[in-house]
């Protein structure tokens, strides 16, 4: 579904992305790990057009999106929940939802009806998917960080991606936020069969959750497959699991 | 469930009692609050456009004086130059005060906050000075007097009706287009117009509209101004105005759809009382400014509705 083929973009002097590579099929969880610093959230940016890459290709459903602009990324069915948390924070967690909503149903230039009346249905289906719908009416800058990193994921659930990528789902997150977050994760695959694409620091959540894995190391794509072909490549426990056979 | 209504019953009883005291008043008051009152409500229709792309858009308009000028003169100069009836000027004028917006917000729409705002102070002052130069056309600084109105709201009465029932219909329709997607997706790109474009929002064409929205009713205000006072000058377009119609926004309350009408009211008031004092105006208004920042940053609407909205959450409902 996804293919990222020889991605390379660079700040300045500074390479950030050398030569990425990936391959995501429908259905899959995959999951992007490497050290901080290794790229992964530029990866995710070029992938979804936040950034414009320097060299190389993106293929999505086999149609080259590389440098195409973010709305219209998203508009073919790919989109990000954010590591930071990135939300509209003055509107109440039920409008952060529906105006995805409404962008996905190419709804945002209508004038004169009334918004109350729009997508009603579907953002209440979402929020109470995520297990947000109690705070529907709540401003969503005075969420709690674990609340506003599930409410990312619901405004990504909004346009209803084929693909959602997520920088980092559980960063910060208590125990048993994260635990709760995983269970999403793994129901939004499952259930909805949503394809995923994730990258975390949280190695438990990593071998748990993902079906293949891609290590990146200083931009470089360094290995790719299954789990158990990651854990035992020689070059990751170098550059990664820090030489020990236990991780 | 949770099928919200686009007004709560009681603010319709509110805005119910206000109508009909506005629509009584020239029966009871004098020439000169009937001039008053108008004079408000016209600055109050200027500054809520204004506020459609400052407060929902965010986005630093800060020469929003020029569509309101523009509004003006091309009402005056369709009716005094071209000979045409005053009705067509009403109706042309705003249509050529978004005409004008929207070709600022081609030039201006690409660039973020503060450059925006710049930009736009540059050209805005552009037309000014050819309005301020252009003696044979515009009047020069001197603007134009004696614009005929049609005879229909020719009285002062009439112009108040007039201007009343305008901006009813004005802000009736700002208000629908603030509660509509396009209204809930302009204040998400107030919040974060990354995330906006992430989700699918092409943020640029949507700001772009909500400037042609916004010069639109700020010409309606102008052309409002000339059924009034029937004349217009460059200081309409100055940025000094603009300024002031931030002001109002501020002190109204930015977030809030009727705060800016709140805010005009207050400085136009305001205006009339201190104006008879002292010549120092600006200072009174520097003064305001920086109480209101200070102690009020949410304006004075934002201010009670936050306090109301407490009170209600702390009485558990209604």
């Amino acid at each position: 579904m996804l293919s990222v083929q020889g991605l390379s973009k660079s700040f300045g002097p500074f390479l950030a992305v050398a030569d990425a590579n990936l391959e995501v099929a429908r259905g899959e969880v995959v999951a992007v790990i490497g050290p901080n610093g290794a790229g992964k959230t530029t990866l995710f940016k070029l992938i979804t057009g936040q950034l414009k890459p320097d060299g190389g290709r993106v293929l999505f459903k086999g149609q080259d999106i590389a440098g195409l602009s973010p709305h219209r990324v998203c508009r073919l069915g790919l989109s990000l929940s954010y590591q930071v948390v990135n939300i509209f924070s003055r509107m109440s967690v039920f409008e952060n939802v529906q105006v995805a909503v409404l962008a996905r149903r190419r709804q945002v230039l209508r004038l004169f009806t009334p918004a109350a009346h729009l997508a009603v249905d579907e953002t209440w289906e979402i929020l109470n998917s995520v297990g947000l719908a109690e705070k529907a009416a709540v401003t969503s800058g005075t969420l709690s960080h674990g609340d506003s990193k599930v409410l990312e994921m619901a405004i990504a659930l909004g346009n209803r991606p084929e693909l959602l990528i997520m920088d980092e789902p559980t960063a910060g997150m208590s125990p048993e936020e994260t635990r709760a977050a995983m269970a999403l994760i793994r129901r939004l695959n499952t259930e909805m069969g949503l394809t995923i694409l994730f990258c975390e620091h949280d190695m438990e959540l990593v071998f748990n959750l993902a079906q293949r894995i891609m290590v990146m190391r200083q931009g470089r794509t360094i290995a790719q497959g299954t789990c158990d072909e990651v854990r035992c490549d020689e070059k990751v426990q170098q550059a990664y699991l820090g030489g020990h056979d236990h991780a | 469930m949770q099928q919200q209504k686009l007004l709560s019953s009681r603010s319709l009883i509110v805005v119910a009692v206000l109508l009909a005291a506005l629509a009584l008043l020239p029966t009871m008051a004098s020439r000169y609050y009937i001039y008053l009152v108008a004079l408000m409500m016209v600055t109050g229709l200027l500054a809520t456009s204004l506020n459609m792309v400052l407060g929902f858009g965010g986005m630093y308009q800060f020469n929003h004086a020029v569509f309101y000028g523009a509004g003006a003169y091309a009402a005056a100069l369709l009716t005094v130059r071209g000979g045409f009836n005053p009705w067509w000027g009403y109706l042309l004028g705003p249509v050529m005060a978004a005409a004008l917006s929207l070709l600022m917000g081609i030039i201006c729409v690409r660039l973020s906050k503060l450059y925006f705002g710049m930009l736009q102070i540059s050209l805005g002052s552009l037309v000014w000075a050819v309005v301020f130069r252009w003696y044979s056309f515009t009047g020069g600084d001197d603007g134009m007097h004696g614009v005929p109105s049609p005879r229909l709201i020719g009285s002062i009465d009439g112009a108040y009706y007039f201007v009343l029932i305008v901006t009813v219909v004005c802000l009736a329709l700002m208000y629908l287009i603030v509660n509509s997607p396009f209204g809930r997706v302009f204040q998400s790109i107030r919040d974060n117009p990354e995330r906006a474009e992430a989700i699918g929002v092409n943020v640029h064409l949507h700001q772009l509209i909500g400037l042609v929205i916004a010069g639109f009713f700020g010409g309606v205000a102008g052309t409002l101004f000339v059924t009034v006072e029937g004349s217009v000058f460059p200081d309409m377009l100055f940025w000094t105005l603009s300024l002031e119609i931030i002001i109002m926004c501020l002190l109204g309350g930015w977030f809030t759809f009727l705060g800016p009408m709140l805010g005009a009211g207050i400085v136009v008031s305001l205006r009339a009382v201190v104006g008879i004092y002292t010549d120092y105006w600006t200072m009174v208004l520097g003064i305001i400014l920086m109480l209101l920042i200070f102690f009020l940053p949410e304006g004075v609407l934002g201010f009670f509705t936050a306090r109301l909205g407490r009170g209600r959450a702390a009485g558990e409902g209604d």
